[in-house]
């Protein structure tokens, strides 16, 4: 009974958004040789994302597979062009065979190896190579992280702190203690070599209030920055599809 | 003052004369007169449209081009003193040029007068970093042989422009750079450290660590996931193989896979970028090999959802909605589509457990999911679910390491309210 009910609003609602589509275009409200098509593409696309909100259908499916699928083209060309074109093709491949007027840079061999080594795990004999590439890039990723994380994040919130806790004023001095408080409390509760009870315990529990405080400012700010896009495709839908607002 | 005089003596030469008698040696003393008044209000009516017009800009009284110490030998840093016309409407600009006599065509540098002050000199000095090989194609040593360039800075605004000063540097690279040896011994001394509690772990293997709740969800949510019959969904987050909360979900998978192997529960695996589905690949297999069920693994299981991060949160809501996992686990680095992934699985009654270090996402995570790792915890998770001597090691160390910064950051605001600040300088950032 419900399955029937959904295929029945599924099809009013796609004949609906033919409907409207035919008028508009028929009207001259949407020009169809201009960007009328695309106006409408994105309609349908926005209201099968929407479609969700209601329950998983046929028209969602369609959108998620042809989102998937377009982000992949996309990536696979952005990969070409931004990396393997220029880094590897051009800079080696080309010059080896062609005089471009510049050198083969042979350096990048290594790179495009470690590289070609990951399709090597298609063979049950050779898959051990791709170990290496993997080892190159965690050892690497960890090796360029842990320095810059000293710097970025331990030195430069270790900065602040060393301000002096009297301001000159009493507001001024009590925002600087309510800071050393916090940061002090919230380390405390991320020791996890001692057991969370007495003083240790309690200054965790100030630790994980200050932790909330700062969540909950973080979500309603979060928040408000979904509804302005919320906002935004509803002016899309509203202003450049059915042209209701000006 | 003037135009009474100048009306007397126009209304002389005009012939008005009736007053005075048309003697010759006063007309000669009109005339000088008439020549006098005449050349003041000239004079000053010039010299003002100039002060106003003109806006005459007084160039900086020092301009210095020196190699930015402690870089790979890319920068040049420029330093001037502040000059008294700066305002809004004046503009410095700086060209450069490869030869002393130029010419100086290049523009390297453009910018509002009043802005890019050197810091701690109280907006006397102007401090700017400038990388000639953005704008040169060929190193100046490359002609000329010693490398140098040539900077001119001029100052203007729409009417004038100031005359340009010159000051020449020649970048060169430094092998080490000292603003960071804060840096390189903090990172040996926790180095030592480390290696000194995990050798402390291994002569003690039964180190320590308090409870950590959301980790021991992870046992009910796969015993409810095989009661069910339903698969357990992990889900990396949306930073590649190179970060450090991705090596530490792959920890975490390797644990929960092991378990999921021993209870034959299916586990399914997404990613986002191919590296990290091949790391994850491994680590389930080995797993699987681990428990002894190698014929369970299946290696679709373990699969590229999407790879842009909207399409990702789309491919997953959709799994999550038409095969129903009992258990969702969320690991990893996560940006704005937490909410959407927790929320869909929150919609499911599927039991959650968010583990990241992404301090802006754990507030969606903390409402939607039934237990969430903060931030450390994400990297104490795979000490307390393996109980290896290398980890539980590295804990403690870390523990230390907090203790001593709290330390430090106390006795540190002290100092500083008793005016003493030389710990600030210790830890300065480089």
């Amino acid at each position: 009974m419900n399955k029937s009910r959904d295929i029945y609003i599924l099809f009013f609602i796609l004949i609906a958004f033919f409907i409207v589509s035919v008028v508009y275009l028929s009207f001259g409200w949407l020009d169809i040789w201009g960007d009328g098509l695309g106006i409408i593409t994105a309609a349908a696309v926005t209201l099968a994302m929407y479609s969700f909100l209601y329950k998983d259908n046929p028209v969602f499916k369609i959108a998620e597979n042809l989102f998937v699928g377009v982000a992949m083209g996309y990536s696979i060309i952005i990969v070409w062009f931004n990396i393997l074109k220029p880094d590897v093709f051009e800079a080696l491949i080309v010059p080896v065979f062609k005089d471009t007027g510049k050198a083969p840079q042979y350096t990048v061999i290594v790179p495009t190896l470690l590289g070609l080594f990951m399709f090597l795990r298609f063979s049950s004999k050779l898959s051990w190579l791709s170990r290496w590439s993997f080892a190159f890039i965690v050892g690497m990723g960890a090796g360029i992280a842990i320095p810059n994380f000293i710097n970025a994040i331990l030195l430069r919130q270790l900065e602040p702190m060393f301000a002096p806790l009297y301001t000159g004023s009493f507001w001024g001095t009590i925002n600087t203690l309510l800071v050393l408080i916090g940061v002090v409390s919230v380390l405390f509760y991320f020791f996890f070599s001692l057991e969370h009870k007495g003083v240790i315990g309690g200054v965790s529990v100030i630790g994980i209030w200050f932790l909330m405080i700062a969540f909950g400012a973080s979500f309603g700010y979060t928040v408000m920055a979904r509804m302005s896009l919320l906002i935004g495709r509803m002016q899309f839908l509203l202003k450049d599809w059915l042209g209701i607002i000006q | 003052m003037c135009l009474p005089s100048f009306s007397l003596c126009s209304s002389g030469l005009s012939g008005q004369t009736h007053r005075f008698a048309p003697t010759q040696n006063s007309k000669i003393m009109n005339r000088i007169l008439f020549t006098f008044v005449l050349s003041i209000l000239i004079l000053s009516y010039t010299s003002t449209a100039f002060a106003v017009r003109g806006n005459r800009l007084i160039p900086p009284k020092t301009f210095l081009a020196f190699d930015t110490p402690n870089d790979s030998g890319k920068s040049i840093t420029i330093r001037w003193s502040a000059s008294s016309s700066e305002s809004e409407d004046v503009e410095y600009v700086v060209y450069a040029s490869a030869k002393k006599n130029g010419p100086f065509r290049t523009e390297v540098l453009r910018i509002s007068s009043n802005t890019m002050y050197e810091e701690g000199t109280d907006s006397r000095y102007h401090l700017v970093g400038i990388e000639p090989d953005k704008f040169f194609k060929k190193r100046a040593s490359d002609k000329d042989g010693n490398g140098e360039y040539f900077f001119k800075l001029v100052m203007s605004n729409s009417d004038s422009a100031s005359v340009g000063v010159i000051a020449s540097a020649t970048p060169k690279g430094n092998l080490f750079n000292w603003s960071r040896l804060n840096n390189f011994i903090i990172m040996i001394i926790f180095s030592i450290l480390i290696l000194c509690c995990i050798k402390h772990a291994k002569r003690a293997p039964s180190l320590f660590i308090r409870k950590i709740k959301g980790l021991d969800a992870i046992d009910d949510a796969l015993g409810r996931a095989t009661e069910m019959g339903k698969p357990a969904l992990f889900v990396h987050g949306l930073n590649d193989m190179d970060s450090i909360s991705t090596i530490a979900a792959i920890n975490i998978l390797g644990r929960i896979a092991l378990r999921v192997a021993e209870y034959d529960t299916p586990l399914k695996v997404s990613n986002i970028y191919p590296i990290v589905l091949s790391v994850s690949q491994e680590v389930v297999k080995e797993s699987y090999l681990e428990a002894g069920r190698p014929d369970a693994y299946v290696q679709d299981n373990v699969f590229l959802a999407a790879s842009e991060q909207f399409p990702y949160v789309v491919a997953l809501s959709g799994i999550m909605t038409r095969e129903k996992p009992a258990a969702n686990f969320f690991v990893g680095y996560f940006y704005a589509e937490s909410l959407i992934l927790s929320e869909t699985g929150a919609a499911t009654g599927a039991i959650q457990i968010a583990a990241t270090d992404a301090f802006t996402q754990l507030p969606f995570f903390i409402t939607t999911c039934d237990y969430t790792l903060m931030g450390e915890e994400l990297y104490a998770a795979s000490a307390y679910l393996s109980r290896e001597p290398l980890l539980l090691g590295s804990l403690r160390a870390q523990d230390i390491a907090k203790g001593i910064l709290i330390g430090v950051i106390v006795f540190g605001a002290f100092l500083a309210t008793c005016g003493v600040h030389f710990i600030s300088l210790i830890f300065k950032p480089g």
